[in-house]
């Protein structure tokens, strides 16, 4: 299954490539990631938690980022072996551009297939897994260098940014 | 009063009496004294390179006992093809090696690669898991759609065929030119491509095995869940285990369906033999649902374009059939007699068609093994004829009744050859067709329309008019055409020494009512009280000898060899009779239980003649033999051919495309009928199983090679709502001429007949509401219905 979609992210190109490679930053948005190490160079270990329709599993795999174009593009793809519940591996082709008006688009084309218990039992489902599990990914991601929506109380300057950017600058 | 006794009374099953009150012996109640259990360890992708097999992980888990990978058993044979079919060009087809436990490469999902002996299930499993996780299998693209598989040969199920085509078979080859001349040159071709849809077999009961080994004798034991039991033991006897048949029992307890699924041996029958041997203790493997989905053989798969050819009056000149049937991962046993000797030869079906060709290509795919499931080859054949009848009756506005029949055979056509080689010997379709308008009150059918239309509904009728060879079949013939073993059958019946009678007959029963109806007949060619008969199955060490209960075939070939034994004990009855009479044996008349001496008030009876056996006080024994036992083999002359009509009813709801069946009649000409409710119930379960496929079932395999219907979650098998009371009759029976009893045999008719009947009713509902819709593929889904009239 593949699906493509697209998102604004209030931060400049640069600061959202920095956040796509920096691990703290994989390890936030990756949706039930319990643990991930490595480098970008030689791709990460993670163990992610999940659970697909009726299967929940703890998937130990790699994750890798490959195609890289700086500061425009690259891939993202994981693969997971879940023992009894089967395997998951997916990717996602990312690009960012400049956004009109300031910011940065994002967009990224997703796909995934499962194999063994999960294909079995949960492929119904298994689109809108996915599209969940990426909704999820760059809500994290956005969150992470966004900083939350403002509370209308809230004193403005110390929401404007997310953990990340706060980091960064 | 009706006859509640003998021949063609609706006797009630004495199987019911243990299924219904929990008290069958199924494979997976025996639990033998000290038993280990297997698990097996199955691929999670559809084509992948074994690069190492983690089998140390289980060592020294708790309770593991043994583990056993395809290594172990790659110098033992492999489980062979039951035919051998040859290519249009005369090249024998391939045949790639079946293994125990895949070696070197994993080729469908649920293909076995390790298998686990522990002292617990729950250990099995957990040391299963473990050595699932260590292993390293390179995954490769998986080969599934059927077209793909002929056209990319780099990427091949089996590395050491050049391509993935099992043969490209054509029937009959010397047809070919005239067929395809007949229909260049004929007033009108109506063309349809189709797709018979991959069902999952879906048996109540799982496969289960239990293997024994007695280090004493040397004997084997297979408990196992077959319709086969005396093939299996020839196949991992002879074929795969190279064990002497004489040391190898196979028992096939009761059994909780088959469908064909349960015909063939599965590695995991060579796998518990292998290790009770090792271990010296019995094993025993119970599949759970997940891995019958994943490994029973499944049926149909057959991607297929048919031509009719024909005059303007619908008068048939020519069929042309090209069909691709998938054969999965490996060759099943009777995967590749299904599609071709099953299925081309009845591409004539009822009618007087003079020319007729199939040509059948046969696939291999990383999918599981695809197999005889009930009608096997016949419910593909009546599809895609009934279909494409239907279709040109439309293009050319003529009336399907009528069309059909104007191209039956007549009654004084009979025998009759066909152009597919076959020689039907009786029939009379006018008959079953007329019936069936009759009890499906065709003339009816505008005002019921109406009614339906009335309420927001469109109202479709369907027909099909069905025939199909079963009986299967005379050995000489099969022989011919690649057969690997002969298709008599067998049994021996003992008369004891008190009187009461053990028949052991070849065919087992798991559904089909051997042991009432097949005592039904004992009893009254004896005149005895059925209930003094046991029928004996399913046992090797008991029985003669047995080739399987498939094809319709229990009654017609077995039970005739049971009613020759009959005839042999009764010769037998009449020498001593004599002896014990003072009279000759050509005096000794036998009717209703009682040997007399012709224009005598001399007799005796056959419990007398029975316990005289037995105690041969007197007997001259230089010409008279104590005891009461005979044994016959029997091998048909030709196959049986049942045929019927069958008439459906459809309302489809136009908003949502959900079919629903208003009503389903039945008119089958099954010959003799031994017991009417048998009958019936056989017809009732093939017509679900119709409806299942028509409707609601669908094997589904994703690009790559996974199964995503593999639970009852996404696997519709019909319910009881999905199905309406089905009207059966069998009263137009022309018996068949070449066995004594007369019968034909009814066991997958219903399966056969019905697919075409629901869908050309809805196809009808359709069109009657202004839709011009030629095919849609079945299952007719609400969303594919729906699709279609909004396309």
């Amino acid at each position: 299954m593949k699906l493509a979609e697209e998102r604004h992210i209030a931060a400049e190109p640069a600061v959202v490539w920095a956040a796509v490679l920096d691990p703290d930053v994989l390890k936030q948005c990756v949706p039930g990631c319990e643990s991930l190490t490595g480098s970008v160079a030689d791709g990460f270990e993670a163990v992610v938690v999940q659970k697909v329709g009726p299967v929940k599993a703890r998937f130990a795999g790699k994750v890798t980022l490959s195609d890289i174009v700086e500061g425009r593009s690259l891939r993202i793809s994981g693969e997971g072996q879940g023992g009894v519940a089967g395997y998951a591996k997916g990717g996602a082709n990312v690009a960012m551009a400049p956004a009109k008006g300031g910011g940065t688009t994002l967009t990224y084309e997703v796909e995934a297939a499962v194999g063994g218990k999960i294909a079995q039992l949960g492929s119904r489902i298994i689109e809108g897994f996915a599209k969940n599990m990426a909704g999820q990914f760059f809500d994290k991601f956005q969150l992470a260098i966004e900083g939350p929506p403002p509370a209308e109380d809230a004193p403005e300057e110390e929401q404007k940014k997310g953990w990340f950017k706060r980091l960064i600058s | 009063m009706p006859k509640d006794h003998g021949i063609g009374a609706s006797v009630k099953r004495r199987e019911d009496i243990r299924f219904l009150t929990g008290t069958g012996n199924y494979t997976d109640d025996i639990t033998i004294h000290g038993q280990a259990y297997a698990v097996f360890v199955r691929s999670n992708v559809a084509h992948g390179r074994i690069v190492s097999v983690g089998a140390e992980a289980a060592k020294g888990m708790p309770g593991v006992l043994a583990v056993f990978t395809g290594e172990d058993f790659k110098d033992v044979g492999g489980n062979p093809a039951g035919w051998l079919i040859k290519s249009r060009n005369g090249e024998a087809m391939r045949e790639p090696k079946r293994p125990v436990l895949a070696h070197g490469k994993v080729r469908h999902v649920g293909d076995a690669y390790a298998a686990v002996i522990a002292q617990s299930y729950n250990e099995a499993k957990t040391a299963a898991q473990a050595i699932s996780d260590a292993s390293v299998i390179e995954e490769l693209p998986a080969i599934v759609d059927m077209r793909q598989a002929l056209a990319d040969t780099s990427n091949r199920v089996h590395d050491e065929l050049p391509d993935n085509e099992c043969f490209d078979w054509g029937w009959i080859e010397d047809n070919r030119a005239k067929v395809d001349e007949a229909i260049k040159s004929a007033p009108h071709v109506t063309t349809l491509n189709l797709i018979n849809n991959r069902l999952v077999p879906n048996a109540m009961e799982p496969r289960a095995s239990i293997g024994e080994y007695f280090p004493g004798t040397g004997d084997y034991k297979l408990t196992t869940t077959s319709q086969n039991p005396h093939l299996t033991r020839l196949l991992v006897a002879a074929f795969v285990l190279g064990i002497p048949e004489n040391k190898l029992t196979v028992v096939a307890p009761d059994v909780g369906g088959g469908f064909g699924s349960k015909i063939y041996h599965y590695g995991e029958e060579a796998l518990v033999l292998a290790a009770a041997k090792k271990l010296k203790r019995a094993v025993k493997w119970t599949a759970e649902r997940s891995e019958s989905f994943l490994t029973d053989a499944h049926g149909r798969d057959h991607v297929t374009k048919i031509e009719l050819a024909c005059d303007l009056e619908g008068n048939f000149i020519a069929f042309r059939t090209e069909t691709m049937a998938n054969v999965g991962a490996y060759l099943s046993n009777f995967a590749t007699v299904t599609p071709t000797f099953l299925h081309g030869t009845l591409m004539a079906g009822p009618y007087k068609v003079p020319n007729v060709y199939v040509n059948v290509k046969t696939v291999f795919t990383n999918t599981a093994p695809v197999d005889a499931y009930r009608g096997a080859g016949r419910p593909e054949a009546t599809y895609s004829l009934e279909r494409v009848v239907d279709k040109m009756c439309r293009e050319l506005g003529l009336d399907p009744f009528e069309v059909r029949r104007k191209n039956f055979l007549t009654p004084d056509m009979f025998p009759y050859t066909t152009p597919v080689g076959l020689a039907y010997d009786t029939g009379n379709y006018h008959a079953t067709l007329d019936k069936a308008i009759q009890l499906g009150d065709v003339a009816g059918f505008e005002a019921r329309r109406a009614a339906s239309a009335a309420k927001g509904k469109l109202r479709g009728l369907g027909l099909s008019t069905w025939i199909e060879a079963c009986g299967i079949a005379p050995s000489n013939l099969v022989g011919i055409l690649g057969a690997r073993v002969g298709l008599y059958d067998a049994a021996t019946v003992r008369v004891n020494a008190t009187g009461n009678v053990s028949v052991m007959v070849g065919a087992h029963s798991h559904g089909q009512s051997h042991e009432t109806v097949f005592a039904q007949i004992v009893g009254a060619m004896f005149g005895i009280p059925e209930g003094s008969i046991e029928i004996v199955h399913g046992d090797t060490s008991k029985i003669p000898f047995g080739m399987g209960s498939y094809g319709s075939r229990s009654l017609a070939v077995c039970g005739q060899a049971m009613a020759n034994a009959c005839d042999k004990v009764i010769a037998k009855g009449k020498k001593i009779a004599a002896h014990m009479l003072e009279a000759n044996e050509g005096e000794i008349l036998f009717s209703d239980g009682v040997f007399s001496v012709s224009g005598t008030n001399r007799s005796k009876t056959f419990g007398e003649i029975a316990f005289s056996a037995y105690v041969p006080h007197n007997y001259p024994l230089a010409t008279l033999e104590p005891g009461l036992e005979e044994t016959a083999f029997y091998d048909p002359a030709n196959f049986t051919y049942p045929a019927g009509a069958y008439i459906c009813e459809v309302e489809v709801d136009p908003d949502t495309g959900k079919v629903d069946i208003a009503s389903f009649t039945c008119a089958d000409d099954f010959g003799n009928v031994m017991n009417p409710m048998v009958v019936e119930g056989q017809v009732h379960g093939g017509v679900v199983q119709g409806i299942g496929q028509a409707l609601l079932e669908l094997g589904v395999y994703d690009e790559n090679g996974q199964l995503l219907t593999g639970s009852y979650m996404d696997y519709a098998m019909p319910r009881a709502d999905d199905v309406p009371f089905v009207t059966v009759d069998h009263s137009c029976s022309t018996p068949c001429t070449h066995n004594a009893l007369g019968v034909k045999g009814c066991g997958e008719a219903g399966a056969i007949g019905s697919p075409p009947a629901v869908v050309n009713a809805v196809l009808d509902a359709l069109n009657r509401a202004g839709k011009k819709i030629d095919h849609i593929d079945m299952p007719l889904t609400p969303s594919r219905v729906w699709s279609a009239m909004n396309a």
